[in-house]
This record gives C-alpha cells, structure tokens and sequence, in this order.
C-alpha cells in the first residue's frame, strides 16, 4: 500500500474497508513512461522559461536565449496532453520536438564550441529521451488498436420482436 | 477479501482489502456474484470527477445474496435472497424519496457537509462515486455494505438468471428514465446521442413507449448494429452531417424528443471543431465537460420539444446555447436515477419477456481481470459494449 493510499484513509469513514496489499493495475509500461515524460516536459519548461540565460551559458548558445524561452513554452504545451488521457497528442508532439533540439544541439557541437562536452551530454539525454518517447507513443498506439468489429444485430434485447415491442408499454402494463 | 481500487489516473488495481461489517442496524452485507463496469465508471477511470481518494473502492452495478442482515433491516431481508443493489442509495423516509426523487435522498449522504458547499444541497449517496456522494465503498469487489439496506435492494427470484436483472441496478433504469422524461406520444421521434449501453437501454425504452421513430446516433459499428437490431434508424456521425439527417427524417422539422446518452466525454474529432476546443480547456483544468453532444441536441431539437439528459456531467461547461434553447420553448429534463421509481415495473417486463437487457454485456470476466477490462472497455477493443465481471 502506497503513502497517498494510507494518507487518504484518514479521510474515509471508519468502517470502511482498507487496502491490505495491492494486486495488478491497469497501468500499462507505456502509460507510466509518459506519465514520467510528461512531468519531465513541465519541468524542463519552466527551467528553460525561467532561466533561458544559465541554460545557454552552459550549453554553448549564447544568444539564443529567445530560441529557448520558445522551447520552453513548447514543452510545457507538450507536457500537460502528455499527463491527459490524450498522452499519444502529447507524445507526438513531444518527439516532434525532440528533432527540433537534436537539430539546435547539433551545431553546437563544433570544435569552436568551448561548452561543447556539455553540448554533447546534453545531445546524449535528448537521444535517450528520445527513444523513451518512441516506445511510449507505440506503446499507447497498441493500446489503442480496437482488434475485431463485431457486428451485434441479432440482439434485439426485446424477445417478441421489434414490432410486437413498439408501444408495448403504453398499451398495457407488465 | 478482492476488490478493484482506485489509486488515480488510469490506475485501477485488483488490491486485496478488509472485509466490510455491518456499522448500522440497517445495514446488510451482501456476497457480490456478478457486478458491471459502467460508462461512468469510466470518468472516474479518467479522474473527471473530483474528490475520489487513492483507496477508494470501484462499481454502482452489483447483485449478489445477503449474508450478514443489521437488526433494524431483518424484517426486510433475510440472510440467502438475492437482490440487485441499486446505484442510488435511499432511506425511504425523507421528503426526496417520499416524492420518489430517490437519487436526491436527503439523508443518505454521509458527506453532505462536503456535498452541499459543491452541489448547494447535497444530492443521495451513491455506491463507488466519490466522496461528494457519500465516499460509499463500491461493489466491484467480493462482498459489499449495504446502508439503508433495508430499503437499497431490489429482490429477484431464484429462477431468473444474475445476467437478466443485474442491469436494474443502473443502466436499465437510467435509459428507462431518460425515454419516461420525454414523455413520448405516437407519432414522436426520438433522436438518442451515443449507443453506449445506456444509449442501448434508453433506445428500446423509447420504441416499448411507443415512439414512431428511434434514431440511434455514434460512429462505432458494432454500436450502430446492436441499436439497428432493435429497430433504431442509425446515423454515423462520422459519415453522414447528423443534422441533416436529423432533418430528413422529419420532414425538416427536428426530433420532438432528443436523449443526451453521452455526458462529459462527447468524442473529439477534427470534425467538430468545439469537441478540440473543450478537450483542450479540460486539459488545462478550465472546463470540466465536452458538451458537444449538448450543443448539438439543441440546435437539432424541434422547437417546443424536450431534452433528456442521462449522461453524467461532472461540473462547468462552456459555449452552451442557452438563448437557442429558450427562443426555441426546449423542456430540459435531466436526472440521476431514481432507481426504484421504476424497478418494480421494469422487474416485471423482464418476467413478462418484454425486455431482456442482458443483450448488452459483450464481455464476462473475473473480478481479478478487471484492470485489463477497464483498459479493454476504455479503449472500445474487441467490439466490448458491456463487461460483467464475477467474483
């Protein structure tokens, strides 16, 4: 039993079953990697909202301050479909932008870059970010396949047909 | 004993948890043998209704036999009959349920302090649906508490099987009820928004209170099928303008009777540009519904006619056409279900072989596999319209 699970107990009534021990979830692989991506986005946003400068000084791109003030507010409107229901809107989105920062990142990478170990660090985290966000969007694309239509219309849920059914109950009661 | 919990987001689990007791004398206990997931059960699943807690057992869909009677309910339950537990849970005393406006039962909301600063006044307790109905434990588990037991049960007889009477415990008598608030006359079509199994229940409702025209509208073909199956006219909203389909099927005029079978989460689509902008003001914690099926019954509804809203809405909406619904004289008419206001009756056609809602369940399972069938049932996979679930 997890802390929020014994927290909340102090708000249940008395009598109320409590969980001893907890079974299978209906949380799939792919939905706690987004879960986890997506407050990775919100986080990485704000810092690079706040503080746009430091963030620049340490990877090289001084003077592009603006470029990643913008990437900020991009992950944060990434971040937040990714924690919804709709996480595949927000995965997409999100690995769209990840070829936007492998293609910034890369330029920095030049030799005439004295932040360039950092560059490259960070070129390496954006990859492996990368690749998470891949296996979570096709993780919750599957989820989503809807398999087999099956066609339903021999149940009528009315046994005398559906003419002798039509008006029944104003006719005569049961 | 089992029981399917809810820890947040998308997260149900199969937890062992403590066995219910009796707390009051009017309390009972029941064994649980079959239980449902319910569309609304879904919102929860989504976490669109506020105040439910990490611990909080699932399910307002529950049969099962007495095995534990409080002393002040004995006269009316005796330990092995089998009942159907309502949703709604009522003390047959108050003024709400006197009127027969069980689901707004004055006393059976233990947390109405909560309740009435949300809700203005409290509405019932209900089973497994947040703790602004009560915090009730839920009966998607082995055993269930039962309060006001004495007056929360429908009884059924041995000889009708769990499948054909479960359904009274909710979407049975919320489609019922959604087709009785439109008073239907001969001559009147009724047009009903989402052919999930309240949509279903709610169809045949319609065509056994006389409707001349049921039309049945979605876009999930297995859905279009079961409706057609019970003579509804279909229309795919993702093929065909619902309006003007709408609109010929009534010489121009509209359907009398619009049933709002859908609630919060209407489906979003390119298609219909306000079901984007709702999904992205509820993601950002600015609009608690999608109203787009809202809008859309009273743009199509003849003027003059009624709106019957079953689907569960969980708080504000946005963008509502209000000034088209009063220029145009629409009656609103909208409710949880007073379950036991039409139980009895609806016993009595399942007898009589009227109507046997157990056409609906698509899916039985184990209570252990329940997390994998809300996924299943979420995701709308291998045509599941209804799971039933046996402990």
């Amino acid at each position: 039993m997890n802390s929020m699970t014994r927290f909340a107990d102090i708000a249940r009534s008395g009598g109320d079953p409590e969980v001893v021990e907890t079974g299978p979830t209906s949380l799939t692989a792919a939905d706690r990697i987004a879960r986890g991506l997506g407050w990775f986005s919100l986080v990485l946003g704000t810092v690079e909202l706040a503080a746009p400068g430091t963030l620049a000084r340490m990877l090289g791109l001084q003077g592009k301050e603006a470029l990643l003030r913008a990437y900020g507010a991009r992950e944060v409107m990434a971040g937040i479909p990714t924690l919804s229901m709709d996480k595949r809107v927000g995965l997409a989105s999100r690995l769209a932008g990840d070829v936007i920062d492998i293609a910034t990142l890369l330029p920095a990478l030049g030799r005439g870059n004295p932040k360039r170990g950092n560059a490259l660090l960070a070129l390496a985290v954006v990859g492996a970010v990368t690749t998470l966000d891949c296996i979570a969007l096709s993780g919750t694309a599957n989820d989503r396949s809807r398999g087999r239509v099956r066609d339903y219309s021999d149940r009528s849920g009315l046994p005398r047909g559906v003419s002798a059914s039509r008006g029944l109950a104003r006719r005569a009661p049961a | 004993m089992k029981a399917l919990v809810w820890h947040g987001k998308e997260d149900i689990r199969c937890d062992t948890v403590s066995d219910p007791a009796i707390e009051h004398p009017r309390d009972a206990i029941i064994r649980v043998t079959s239980c449902a997931i319910c569309g609304s059960d879904l919102h929860l699943f989504h976490n669109l209704i506020p105040a439910m807690l990490p611990g909080d057992i699932m399910g307002h869909e529950t049969m099962g036999e007495v095995v534990e009677v409080g002393s002040a309910a004995s006269d009316q339950l005796k330990k092995g009959e089998r009942v159907v537990i309502p949703f709604t849970i009522w003390c047959g005393e108050c003024s709400q349920c006197r009127n027969g406006n069980h689901s707004l039962c004055e006393r059976s909301n233990r947390k109405k302090e909560l309740a009435d600063k949300m809700f203005g006044h409290a509405t019932g307790g209900l089973f497994g649906y947040t703790h602004l109905t009560g915090g009730y434990p839920g009966g998607q588990a082995e055993y269930l508490r039962v309060p006001f037991a004495d007056t929360t049960h429908i009884k059924v007889p041995d000889g009708i099987p769990d499948e054909k009477v479960l359904l009274l415990s909710d979407i049975l008598p919320t489609g019922w009820q959604a087709a009785q608030q439109c008073d239907i006359e001969p001559g009147d079509t009724v047009a009903v928004w989402g052919c999930g199994p309240v949509g279903q229940m709610a169809v045949r409702s319609a065509i056994l209170l006389g409707a001349e025209q049921v039309v049945a509208i979605d876009f999930l073909p297995e859905r279009l099928s079961m409706a057609a199956a019970a003579g509804a006219i279909t229309i795919d909203f993702k093929q065909e303008s619902v309006l003007a389909r709408l609109n010929d099927l009534t010489e121009g005029k509209g359907p009398q009777k619009c049933i709002d079978a859908v609630g919060t989460e209407s489906h979003v689509s390119l298609a219909h540009p306000d079901s984007l902008y709702d999904r992205a003001k509820q993601m950002m914690l600015l609009e608690n519904d999608r109203p787009h099926v809202l809008r859309e019954m009273i743009y199509a509804c003849r003027p003059a006619g009624t709106i019957s809203i079953v689907g569960v809405y969980t708080g504000l909406v946005d963008k509502i056409p209000l000034g088209l619904a009063m220029n145009k004289g629409l009656t609103w008419r909208m409710a949880q279900a007073h379950v036991p206001r039409w139980t009895d009756d609806l016993l009595r056609r399942i007898e009589a072989e009227e109507i046997d809602p157990s056409f609906v369940i698509t899916h039985r399972a184990p209570l252990e596999q329940g997390p994998e069938m809300y996924r299943l049932f979420r995701n709308k996979q291998d045509s599941c319209v209804k799971v039933v679930l046996h402990p």
